[in-house]
């Protein structure tokens, strides 16, 4: 574990620093160029300053308005979803078989909504959600609920949501279950012979051997939730109204739809500013937990 | 003492949960649209073959798929060739800025797509790569080799290091101590990032779609305009839908073994 220093080392890291510098740097580049400046067409750029800025804090002005609106937005779907797919990840994980090919099939099964580009997991909920040819809005209507995504802003928000369920808590489970994997049976019989109950085989064992993954979990779920796109907008588009338009739903409108490149950088300054605030304390908390790690915990008492 | 009560009841309903939406549109993929607006059918009554026959006929449906996957191969390939050294300094160095680098790395694979569409556009056309797979391949590794450098670094890190001190007493050099000993041990490790290049550039739509117009086409894209533009084809999007399933879940048979460890970023 014992690092040495070796600023040779720069060399191997050189290629992805200027990968990552020429996809990165350069085009953030452009966009705080672009944050500073007004356009209109043809072109033509005006120095606008910290205007925008301003103006996208400022929740009287229509820009600020829908950023703050949709910011909140966001965050009210982050928590919702953290708050329903870790614990299910976690309950799923305790749930896998131990060995044999039912491990293999379940891994596999779970693996399968990972790897649906997002625009066919927009589809699939799309389609499944209809009242007219899709199974789920076509049972919900059937037994008496009113189920419309489309009109309804409730049904809009509980699809979006039970689509991110669908979509990413096997993430939170394959997560859990490696970290779960790398519990020794040691701890198991210890706890066995102490004659602990479940609850506390869970709490004193497992938990804390999740920890890690945990974070993980909860950073990528976090990070990938905050910046959601394609699966909302395909099925809701952000309606009805702009009761589901998320932060990129309404950047991409600006940028993309308007062409507003002056407010749209503003934006999307604000809104990587975010990011990198939260990824850096789930880093630094990240890198405590390893650090704290390292005298080897006992385990059961 | 590992598992819980209920157990085959709560993974049973999770899986039937993750399966039904995907059994749907299986189930709809093989009908035609007339029953599929007319009638609600658990299982096609009048299985057809028409929607798939389309896909791999109509040139416009099946260049999206090659496209799809020329873009997402090239970004593995980069990915992986410039994150394995990389991996290995962090794992086995301190060098100056190691870790604001690191931070730096893992903020861009966080940083919102959303955000990046547009100076991308103006970057890649400026360069004459727009509608290129290059154009996309590149762009997709902002996210995908800080990733790839993260998954690797947890596996070169379980490499005990007196492997690397007893190759160079051998004599061996350093490129040939890397390719010779180091890529062979941790080959798994290399599966699974490359695994995960793959199911992150396959998945991503946005910059696919920006930064493509006619000729790169993903087929995520050809998906999207060709249903507004024909009316509701549900056949034929379901069948598109279930077409970009089946490269996923290839990878993932082949590196099932090692998922669970690989989602852990090979530090468990």
């Amino acid at each position: 574990m014992d690092k040495t220093i070796n600023q040779k080392a720069w060399f191997l890291v050189l290629p992805v620093f200027l990968v990552v510098a020429f996809s990165a740097i350069l085009p953030l580049m452009t966009v705080v160029n672009y944050s500073m400046q007004d356009t209109f067409g043809n072109n033509q750029f005006f120095w606008n300053g910290v205007g925008w800025f301003k103006e996208l804090l400022d929740p009287s002005t229509d820009l600020g308005e829908r950023f703050l609106a949709s910011l909140g937005r966001n965050l009210f779907f982050s928590a919702v979803i953290l708050a329903i797919e870790v614990p299910l990840g976690i309950v799923v994980a305790l749930s896998m078989p131990r060995e044999g090919w039912r491990v293999a099939a379940c891994l596999v099964i779970m693996a399968l909504p990972l790897l649906i580009p997002w625009n066919v997991v927009g589809t699939i909920w799309q389609i499944f959600g209809r009242p007219d040819i899709g199974l789920m809005g076509y049972v919900l209507n059937s037994i008496g609920l009113n189920y419309n995504y489309v009109s309804n802003e409730f049904d809009a928000w509980a699809t979006v949501i039970v689509m991110d369920v669908w979509h990413w808590t096997s993430l939170v489970a394959l997560l859990c279950y490696a970290g779960l994997k790398s519990i020794p049976d040691a701890y198991y019989q210890a706890a066995q012979i102490d004659g602990a109950s479940r609850w506390a085989v869970f709490t004193a064992i497992q938990l804390p051997k999740m920890n890690r993954v945990l974070l993980i979990a909860v950073l990528l779920r976090f990070m990938d939730s905050f910046m959601i796109y394609t699966e909302p907008f395909v099925v809701t588009g952000g309606g009805p109204g702009n009761s589901t338009t998320f932060v990129s739903i309404e950047l991409v409108k600006i940028a993309l739809g308007q062409f507003d490149l002056g407010k749209a950088a503003a934006l999307s300054l604000v809104y990587n500013l975010i990011i990198i605030i939260v990824c850096w304390v789930f880093y630094t908390v990240m890198t405590n937990a390893g650090a704290e790690r390292r005298p080897v915990d006992t385990g059961a008492k | 003492m590992h598992s819980i009560p209920g157990r085959r009841l709560i993974l049973s309903l999770f899986l039937i949960f993750l399966l039904l939406p995907i059994y749907w549109l299986v189930n709809m993929s093989f009908k035609t649209n007339y029953e599929i607006v007319s009638t609600m059918t658990l299982w096609p009554h009048q299985p057809t073959l028409a929607n798939y026959m389309r896909i791999f006929t109509d040139e416009s449906w099946y260049s999206g798929y090659i496209n799809s996957l020329k873009y997402v191969i090239i970004n593995t390939i980069i990915s992986i060739s410039v994150a394995l050294p990389a991996a290995y300094a962090f794992s086995r160095y301190r060098f100056l800025g190691d870790k604001h680098l690191f931070f730096w790395l893992l903020s861009n694979r966080m940083a919102p797509a959303a955000v990046f569409a547009l100076p991308f556009f103006n970057l890649y056309s400026a360069i004459n790569l727009f509608d290129t797979p290059w154009a996309v391949a590149l762009a997709h590794c902002i996210f995908n080799v800080p990733l790839a450098v993260w998954i690797l670094e947890g596996f070169v890190s379980s490499v005990p290091r007196e492997i690397d001190e007893t190759a160079f007493l051998d004599g061996y050099s350093f490129p040939r101590f890397f390719i010779k000993i180091l890529v062979p041990l941790i080959a798994s490790g290399i599966g699974v990032a490359a695994f995960f290049c793959f199911m992150f550039s396959w998945v991503e739509l946005l910059l696919a779609r920006t930064l493509t117009s006619v000729d790169a086409k993903p087929i995520s894209a050809v998906m999207t305009r060709t249903v507004s533009a024909a009316g509701m084809d549900w056949g034929l999007l379901a069948a598109a839908g279930v077409l970009t399933i089946i490269p996923g879940a290839l990878v993932i048979w082949f590196v099932r073994n090692y998922i669970a460890r690989g989602f852990a970023l090979g530090r468990v």
